[in-house]
């Protein structure tokens, strides 16, 4: 690794980025996130009515009906039991899904890479209480687990990030500490304890950013599952409450309306299915151009 | 062999200890008191009281967590707060119908996905090979609990092919089983092809081509074999996975299994049940994953159990 950068003249990430952006699949799949990034971002200027306004005289119209509430005069997705526009709760469900898949991320990385450096580097009973918990975690049906934590503190978008969490710090822990198992055994490791340093800079300046290709695809591997948890989750009337709009719980809604209304159900799903396969397709590429080695 | 068995199983044993502590601690955090639920909202505080000293919820924590253990070892998980039955017996009732679902879809999904992942990498770059992978990513991309609802609606309510829930005959169990079974199918395709594209590639199958076997032989006798030991891996994996999808899927279909027992034991707190439930699982996981270790042992013999 040390040679190519020196050969190529270029750095270990540049050549990532550069098998990134040849990756068509995976730019295709960051142009979608960067779009759904905006399009959550920019939910008031976009939805064409509030997420939240009933108009109970046009209740589960299909697509192209006219809309008293909307700004444009027609419900582009069609409307849904309360007469809302299903366009701008899918709209403003992006937040919500967006915001769990990388809020709950980044906490899952700070506990696990943490949990992980510290098991990895000292070893000994430390390693040993940090790796055996994830263990127990690891044996935990996690649905299930994630359900008895929202029954416990009750539904709330805030309790799904404390749910994942929970559970998820596990796995980024793992792959952290087996990095660094390997890493603090390099002569450069030696070099900077021999120079005296402190273990939290060894740590933090020469181990740690020699994770950081397998630490980056594991987050954006967890951010699709973290987004069809909150999806299950409010399907199941345990995450975000309506009247507030979630993609798992309009799917819940539209359940009742399954033959009348058979839309209702299809958009909020083809939105979760978008946003999910977009995250995969950008994992994917991270994962071929971090790690050449597993290029298939 | 039987060393390396002994030891995985007693190390399971801190794990499930850990497991029940978790379920333990997390059940008393949650609201709402068992035994109102149990007898009623109107029931006078006096036999309120007394219910609680008979299921010896009045004890100490850590007698109450104690009993448990000590009873789980004689293999009594105790009685459910909202039936009375044994919570074995409830979980006895209703793991066989898990099991059947669980199988039927991973059938369903090992062969289709192995044929798609092996068809996907002898062809690679073809359209099969895109538009499988494409599916195949949709396929782990989509959640489980709209692919129900979607094929309750399409199959079950416009072409009125297949019943839509509940669990009387073979046919409520396509369904359910193809919907459990798609991102199962989905997963193993993706790895049958990524390992076959490995193995492919290795000199002991560029010799089988020289010496002039005909490629059905090179693809079936030598690759195939070997493609799918780290199949088995991703199949073990899966496991977790087809529990918690039978939960949605039980739930959605009215199926009479595990997962529908753990969502009601849940909602109507019923923590022995629960309890008992989760234990259970746990077990079955620690189980499972042994026997993926032991299988591939058994298909490489270069894996050494230690």
């Amino acid at each position: 690794m040390a040679e190519n950068l020196q050969f190529g003249g270029t750095s270990l990430w540049q050549d990532a980025l550069r098998r990134l952006k040849k990756n068509k699949p995976a730019m295709a799949g960051l142009v979608v996130v960067i779009i759904l990034s905006l399009v959550a971002v920019m939910a008031p200027l976009l939805s064409p009515a509030d997420p939240l306004k009933t108009d109970l005289a046009n209740r589960l119209k299909p697509p192209g009906s006219p809309s008293a509430i909307c700004k444009n005069g027609v419900y582009i997705l069609g409307s849904d039991e309360f007469g809302r526009d299903i366009l701008s709760r899918i709209i403003y469900g992006a937040q919500i899904s967006l915001s769990v898949g990388i809020i709950s991320q980044v906490i899952v990385t700070v506990i696990g890479v943490t949990m992980g450096a510290l098991a990895g580097y000292y070893g000994g009973m430390i390693d040993m209480i940090v790796m055996r918990i994830a263990d127990i975690l690891f044996a935990f049906p996690d649905l299930l687990f994630y359900i008895g934590v929202m029954f416990a503190l009750g539904p709330s978008i805030y309790n799904i990030f404390i749910a994942l969490a929970l559970i998820g710090w596990a796995g980024v822990a793992r792959l952290v500490r087996s990095q660094v198992l390997y890493l603090r055994e390099m002569e450069y490791v030696e070099a900077a304890r021999a120079l005296g340093l402190s273990d939290a800079r060894i740590i933090l300046r020469h181990i740690l950013p020699n994770c950081m290709g397998p630490i980056i695809v594991s987050v954006t591997m967890g951010i699709p599952g973290a987004i069809l948890s909150e999806a299950t989750l409010s399907f199941l009337g345990l995450g975000v409450q309506p009247p507030h709009p979630s993609w798992g719980n309009m799917i819940y809604a539209a359940r009742a309306y399954m033959l009348s209304c058979p839309w209702y159900s299809v958009w909020p799903g083809i939105a979760i299915m978008v946003t999910v396969f977009a995250f995969n397709l950008l994992g994917d590429g991270l994962r071929d151009a971090l790690d050449p080695r597993l290029k298939r | 062999m039987t060393g390396y068995i002994l030891r995985r199983l007693i190390f399971s044993v801190p794990v499930l200890f850990g497991v029940s502590l978790i379920t333990f601690i997390l059940l008393n955090v949650v609201p709402g008191d068992p035994v109102v639920e149990m007898m009623g909202k109107h029931t006078d505080p006096v036999t309120l009281e007394k219910v609680r000293d008979q299921l010896g919820l009045n004890d100490p924590l850590y007698v109450q967590f104690g009993r448990f253990l000590w009873n789980a070892i004689r293999g009594d998980l105790g009685k459910s707060f909202k039936t009375g039955q044994p919570v074995t017996k409830m979980i006895m009732d209703t793991f066989p119908t898990t099991v059947k679902l669980a199988l039927s879809s991973a059938f369903v999904a090992v062969v289709t996905g192995i044929a798609v992942g092996i068809i996907s990498a002898v062809k690679q770059y073809s359209f099969f090979d895109h538009a499988s992978m494409i599916l195949a990513l949709a396929g782990i991309s989509a959640p489980i609990f709209w692919v129900a609802v979607v094929a309750q609606l399409v199959f079950g309510l416009h072409l009125k092919w297949l019943p839509i829930s509940g669990y009387s005959s073979p046919k409520h169990m396509i369904l359910p089983a193809v919907v459990l079974g798609v991102r199962f199918a989905a997963s193993i395709a993706r790895y049958t092809r990524s390992t076959f594209l490995d193995v492919i590639r290795q000199d002991y199958i560029k010799t089988a081509r020289a010496k002039g076997l005909a490629e059905r032989a090179v693809i079936f006798g030598h690759a195939l074999k070997n493609a799918l030991i780290p199949v088995v891996t991703v199949i073990g994996m899966q496991i977790s996975g087809l529990l918690t999808g039978s939960l949605l899927t039980e739930t959605i279909f009215a199926i009479p299994g595990l997962g529908r027992l753990s969502i009601w034991a849940l909602s109507n707190r019923d923590f022995p049940l629960v309890q008992g439930i989760v234990l259970f699982t746990a077990v079955v996981f620690v189980i499972g994953n042994l026997l993926v270790d032991i299988s591939y042992a058994f298909l490489d013999p270069r894996v050494r159990l230690q």
